[in-house]
């Protein structure tokens, strides 16, 4: 049975799909995802779409779903790596994602990341060095 | 050799003759898109070929391949006048006139003789009408081709996406959005935010002339698919009545950052990046982005 694997990261969970999402591994991931945020107590999921070149509706809402479970376990969610004929796609089918946060990749998703948490809870102890993080101007 | 074919070989010159008095007579001569004389190579032309066709007896079916030639020569001329940008009237008189002036060497010559008359000139008619036909198809077809090529043309010049600042992508939209033209612009717009790692793009608005529903719903969709990408995408150049009528129609665009001109954009844009732009007093001119 293929499985994706789930790093953990700091307070992060990292999830890469380098294989074509057919439904019972999207719905493995969901489970597995939803299972280890709430084992390790993660603050954000990094989902590294840029290997994915086939979407379809039932992948799109299982996406949003992962959103909004993390983000009643107080995750949050960021998207990386979209090529542009998913985005079309998705966009086509009507599923914009809400609710879900989106990066261009890997690097500056953990940025947003770490921005999102930022807020949530000031600086982060050790993970952050960067001073208080006020980019109001 | 029936009839017709004999009066209209015997009286050729003359038919060319009362042909071109018709059509240099005529007030919507167009002399300054084709000379006289290439008016009477054309004309001739055709005759020659009609006079030729006819020979075979055939007079009804101009489908058959005794006219294959007539109707080339028909297609060309006006293909070449669609181009040349002659009006419809003036293309479809050309083969009427011909009628015209068969008719009256037709009158003169059988003026004794009414019933042979009658039928010659309806016989005549009905070819000619087929044949104004045939003319008026090919030139609608010319017109459609010249159509066909500026619109190819307008969407592969119409969509540039400019780098205007590290990160920063801009794209003037100019002329209507219709469905085919959105995907274009978001297939390029998505494919350069790929290219270049541009986290913020800029749809520029001031030349699209309306904004409808449809319009409206096409930039939502681009505005989307960018932020699924994990870019950010500013509206700028919505004009006031183009502000007026989103809002009578009842369009939300309020989960989209709009800005009044590009320049406003730009600078939302800096300040989303994090990045200034001043002026420094040694050297006026130059404003230098850190």
């Amino acid at each position: 049975m293929e499985r994706i694997p789930i790093l953990k990261l700091g307070p992060f969970l990292l999830v890469t799909i380098q294989i074509d999402l057919y439904d019972r591994v999207a719905l493995n991931l969901e489970n597995d995802l939803i299972t280890m945020v709430s084992k390790t107590g993660a603050k954000g999921v990094l989902i590294d779409i840029s290997a994915v070149n086939i979407v379809d509706s039932f992948m799109g809402r299982i996406l949003g779903n992962i959103a909004s479970m993390s983000r009643i376990m107080d995750a949050e969610t960021v998207v990386v790596g979209m090529q542009p004929a998913v985005a079309i796609t998705l966009v086509e089918l009507g599923l914009t994602l809400q609710g879900v946060h989106t990066a261009l990749d890997v690097e500056k998703g953990m940025e947003l990341l770490k921005t999102k948490i930022d807020i949530q809870y000031g600086s982060l102890d050790e993970d952050e060095e960067e001073g208080p993080d006020d980019r109001t101007d | 050799m029936d009839l017709t074919s004999q009066l209209l070989q015997k009286h050729k010159k003359r038919i060319l003759e009362i042909w071109m008095q018709n059509q240099l007579a005529d007030v919507m001569l167009r002399d300054d898109l084709m000379t006289n004389d290439e008016l009477r190579r054309q004309s001739e032309e055709l005759l020659e070929a009609l006079a030729r066709a006819v020979t075979s007896g055939n007079l009804d079916n101009i489908y058959s391949s005794d006219y294959e030639q007539i109707t080339e020569i028909l297609s060309d001329i006006s293909i070449t006048r669609a181009r040349q940008g002659f009006s419809p009237r003036e293309t479809g008189m050309f083969v009427l006139s011909l009628k015209q002036a068969i008719n009256a060497v037709y009158e003169q010559e059988l003026s004794d003789k009414p019933a042979e008359l009658y039928r010659e000139i309806s016989t005549i008619n009905k070819l000619l009408d087929n044949l104004s036909i045939i003319t008026f198809e090919t030139y609608i077809k010319g017109r459609e081709e010249v159509i066909l090529r500026q619109t190819d043309e307008i969407n592969e010049i119409s969509t540039p996406v400019i780098r205007v600042w590290e990160g920063i992508l801009a794209l003037p939209i100019i002329g209507t959005l219709d469905s085919a033209r959105t995907q274009i612009v978001m297939e390029n717009l998505l494919q350069e935010i790929v290219n270049t790692g541009s986290s913020i793009a800029i749809l520029d608005i001031s030349g699209v002339p309306a904004v409808d529903s449809l319009v409206a719903q096409h930039l939502i969709k681009t505005v989307s698919a960018t932020r699924l990408m994990g870019a950010e995408c500013i509206i700028s150049g919505i004009r006031a009545e183009i502000a007026q009528t989103i809002v009578h129609l009842g369009i939300d665009l309020s989960n989209i950052k709009t800005k009044a001109s590009l320049a406003h954009a730009l600078q939302l844009a800096f300040s989303m990046r994090n990045v200034e732009v001043r002026k420094i007093n040694r050297t006026p001119m130059s404003g230098l982005g850190r």
